[in-house]
């Protein structure tokens, strides 16, 4: 039921969105109003932005959540203020958000006669939309984890109960079916607050991708190449810090291996190395972006088709597609971690072969 | 196009920044408020149950133990009063058959008492009798002694009488 229920606000909230997403993104005396550009339609919603953009009205003005700019330039050092400095395409203390061209999206430093400094550009660490989504979901994932901490204070070693008979599966599954299979029964407890720390904070920015209204809900997480990029650095340097000997001697001196190969090995055995984690960084960024991409899409066909019949089509579309994504948030949580776990468990093992 | 054009596919450094302070801070707390605490309690309960289970089936083992003791018990109590009973009715049979041998020796004795007793008394009845027959007969003797004798002939005769018997007898 609840499924049903986001799907139609999601239906909804695409309709307002997308019926005015042409004004939005042209000049209404410029273009023709029936021209409807679905790849910006679909990229807007997709990629990070300084404004959280929650609905047009239908005079063209925009209801938007103004996050907070955070730059840091070389010039003039750290400045913090509202994204509502930047609407309409304002400039602000000689910054200035650009809305088209190459740098679309980006804030630039502005030169005198107006145009960008290309040599000075700020450092950009905004709270932009994808982070207050993930600040969400990491506080989510904070408030779940401590009551259940708490609950399993109360409750001692009796039986789960409440919130435990949810999660306590989950946890168990990460544990027994991810962790101790790939490291070991011996090593596995030492990386398992790593791999449900990873688990649950993917899973739970996945599903809160799904969910395409009120902010921070629906907010592009796990398909932004920078997080599945930190993840997987994580998990780049949990491998590596935790390599055993072995490891260590399979990459430098693979046994075996005659002396004259090494020039050879030693660099297929670090691109080996760093082809894990960007495997990683791209599958789930990969997977997330594309099902948003296919939900838009089904969307963006009603306003293609530009006719209301085309939407029942379109929202049983989404449907399913909606119950697909939830699967994949739940199985590219899981293969993450899997992969995390095989990665990690192949490094700490002990020689024995 | 999409790939090519924007930031999509290249990392945001204000991204990676606060991902890395949001991931962070998930982790390290999560390791030592959450993961800690829950892992550590359901490691304390499957262990619980691993013992409960083990002890179940100790119990287990030691009822069947138990039981098949508690039958061999029953069986040796059962052979025992087999016994006990075989032995009391042998005692019991013994006695009958020693009181049997005691009563009839013991009637035999009382019937030969009885016996010698009546003998007695029929051989002091007969000499009662033999006795009071004599003193009748003496009584009836004297009697008729003195009738016949009231006639001095007939004392002679008798005397005769006598004397003649005791002739005869002495030839």
């Amino acid at each position: 039921m609840k499924r049903i229920y986001f799907t139609g606000l999601l239906f909804i909230f695409m309709t307002i969105c997308g019926y005015s997403a042409p004004k939005q993104e042209s000049n209404p005396a410029v273009q023709a109003e029936e021209e409807f550009d679905a790849s910006s339609f679909i990229l807007g919603h997709i990629a990070d932005s300084h404004e959280w953009h929650i609905l047009t009205k239908k005079n063209g003005e925009h209801v938007s959540l103004y996050l907070p700019v955070i730059l840091y330039s070389k010039g003039s050092g750290l400045h913090v203020f509202s994204s509502k400095k930047f609407a309409h395409g304002q400039e602000y203390n000689g910054f200035r958000l650009e809305e088209e061209g190459e740098l679309e999206g980006r804030i630039v430093k502005v030169k005198s006669d107006g145009t960008v400094d290309m040599e000075n550009m700020p450092l950009d660490f905004s709270i932009t939309k994808t982070v207050l989504g993930m600040m969400a979901a990491a506080l989510i994932g904070l408030w779940l984890f401590l009551a259940l901490a708490r609950s399993y204070k109360k409750t001692g070693i009796s039986h789960p109960k409440g919130i435990q008979g949810f999660l306590e599966p989950i946890v168990l599954f990460v544990r027994d079916d991810i962790a101790i299979p790939n490291i070991g029964e011996k090593k596995a407890h030492k990386f398992m607050p790593y791999l449900l720390s990873v688990f649950f904070f993917i899973l739970i920015n996945n599903l809160m991708g799904l969910i395409p209204f009120p902010p921070p809900f629906g907010a592009n997480v796990t398909g932004n190449i920078a997080i599945t990029m930190t993840l997987a650095l994580f998990t780049f340097f949990m491998i590596q810090f935790n390599g055993s000997k072995t490891y260590w001697r399979h990459i430098f001196a693979a046994p075996g291996v005659p002396f004259w190969l090494l020039p050879i090995m030693i660099p297929v055995e670090i691109i080996g190395m760093l082809s894990k984690p960007f495997a990683l960084m791209v599958r789930l960024f990969a997977n997330i972006t594309a099902g948003h991409i296919i939900v838009l899409s089904l969307i963006a066909l009603i306003f293609i088709f530009n006719s209301l019949a085309m939407a029942p089509v379109s929202l049983i579309f989404v449907l399913f597609m909606d119950c697909l994504e939830l699967l994949v948030a739940f199985l590219q949580a899981y293969v993450f971690t899997l992969l995390s776990a095989l990665f990690i468990g192949i490094a700490v093992e002990d020689e024995h072969h | 196009m999409i790939l090519a054009s924007n930031s999509l596919t290249t990392p945001a450094i204000g991204t990676l920044f606060w991902t890395v302070v949001i991931f962070t801070i998930f982790f390290v707390v999560l390791a030592k408020l959450a993961w800690k605490p829950i892992l550590n309690m359901i490691k304390q309960r499957e262990e619980m149950i691993k013992g409960s289970l083990a002890s179940a089936e100790q119990a287990r083992k030691e009822m069947v133990k138990l039981q098949s003791d508690n039958e061999a018990i029953l069986r040796k109590a059962r052979e025992e009063r087999e016994s006990i009973l075989r032995e009391a009715r042998e005692v019991r049979d013994k006695m009958i058959a020693e009181a049997k041998g005691k009563a009839s020796e013991e009637a035999e004795k009382i019937a030969e008492k009885a016996r010698i007793s009546i003998e007695r008394e029929k051989a002091m009845a007969l000499a009662d009798i033999k006795e009071q027959v004599a003193t009748l007969s003496v009584d009836i003797a004297s009697k008729l002694l003195r009738e016949k004798l009231g006639h001095t002939g007939e004392q002679e005769k008798l005397i005769d009488n006598y004397l003649k018997d005791i002739d005869l007898k002495k030839n």
